[in-house]
């Protein structure tokens, strides 16, 4: 089967999406960012060459972490520009219709999901809180050189005994830390860790976690993140956003 | 129609406005959460191992996609040996290694 030559790329989801932020607005392939409309929705979408972004172009292109770089970023960009404006449901990477229509149908299969999708992110972004254990202790003894095999096991006993309640400490830290922002978020989600060859980072990483805050609440959230910070330096805790609620707009066609 | 925005006093600046977020921070985002459905080009983002960063794509029909159990990336292979062992070699380091405490 041939591919046709133009496939409809589609970034996100969501009400009365055009505006003047579009204008000269590109996507992941360069192209224009338009919007589709459907039984009261609108769906960000853009034209891309199917060579390219096709099935057999796209598989090429993201097994290049370079290439998928540059198309995650793209996709997120547009996403972002619009999420500055209005409340949208992101759509995941590569979600691609053979044309408009195409797009439509599937808009208005999930009306209603779509619809309590946005009315629970409207007003609100993400905001994401890592935290890294960084293993500082207090009291830790200067081991000096092991005199006998014994002693060596000894010692190497302590140091993992030492490592393991570190890593316990911080664990509960963490616990704390996402259950304190959890109260001040409307929902929240705990993530597994970043992969390090994704996020090149070697730390250890505790705490992946996403927030959906009210705007109104978000300086009160980020706050909260800094005194959590300071009154846990077992952590390093990092506070990354806001968002386009990626974690709280959920339609999901495979469940 | 509209949504009914929310009273805000105070937006935050903008959405991604922060400094330009790190890449692991929009890997995940876009490649494992946002809205998932079912496009005509279906290409399902299968076997994003974990050990190496080679990206495996695999195109299937929506049915076989399923069958497929697109869920793979909830059982997290480095903490599941018999998983580990399913998946190609990285380059020679284990992630694993050095995130158990236990060493």
């Amino acid at each position: 089967m041939t591919e046709p030559s133009v496939a409809v790329w589609v970034y996100a989801v969501g009400v009365d999406l055009d505006g003047p932020w579009l204008a000269g607005a590109t996507g992941v392939d360069g192209e224009s960012l338009r919007v589709v409309s459907a039984s009261g929705l609108a769906a960000l979408v853009g034209s891309v060459d199917s060579g390219r972004f096709g099935a057999e172009g796209l598989r090429r292109r993201l097994d290049d972490l370079d290439q998928l770089e540059g198309i995650a970023r793209r996709h997120h960009a547009a996403i972002a520009l619009i999420a500055a404006h209005r409340p949208v449901a992101p759509a995941r990477l590569a979600t691609l219709y053979a044309d408009d229509d195409r797009v439509r149908t599937a808009v208005r299969r999930h009306r209603d999901e779509f619809l309590a999708a946005l009315r629970n992110v409207a007003g609100r972004l993400e905001w994401g809180v890592k935290a890294y254990s960084t293993g500082s202790e207090p009291d830790q003894p200067t081991p000096s050189a092991p005199t006998s095999g014994t002693a060596y096991l000894r010692q190497r006993q302590a140091l993992l005994s030492a490592r393991n309640s570190s890593w316990q400490r911080a664990a509960e830290s963490a616990h704390a830390v996402h259950d304190r922002l959890s109260e001040i978020a409307v929902e929240a989600r705990e993530h597994r860790p970043q992969d390090p060859n994704l996020s090149g980072d070697r730390r250890s990483m505790i705490l992946n976690g996403a927030y959906l805050v009210d705007n109104e609440h978000a300086e009160e959230f980020a706050t909260a993140v800094a005194t959590l910070a300071d009154e846990h330096p077992e952590l390093a805790v990092e506070l990354t956003g806001p968002w386009p609620a990626y974690s709280f707009a959920v339609v999901d066609d495979e469940q | 129609m509209t949504i009914e925005p929310r009273a805000s006093s105070s937006a935050p600046v903008g959405v991604g406005s922060h400094e330009p977020a790190n890449l692991g921070d929009i890997l995940e985002r876009v490649l494992d959460r946002g809205v998932v459905i079912v496009g005509d080009i279906r290409i399902s983002l299968l076997d994003i191992e974990l050990l190496t960063v080679k990206l495996r794509l695999l195109i299937a029909s929506v049915d076989t996609a399923r069958e497929l159990g697109i869920d793979w990336w909830e059982h997290d292979p480095w903490l599941t040996s018999s998983a580990r062992k399913s998946l190609p070699p990285g380059r020679g380091h284990d992630p694993a290694l050095e995130a158990d405490p236990d060493d």
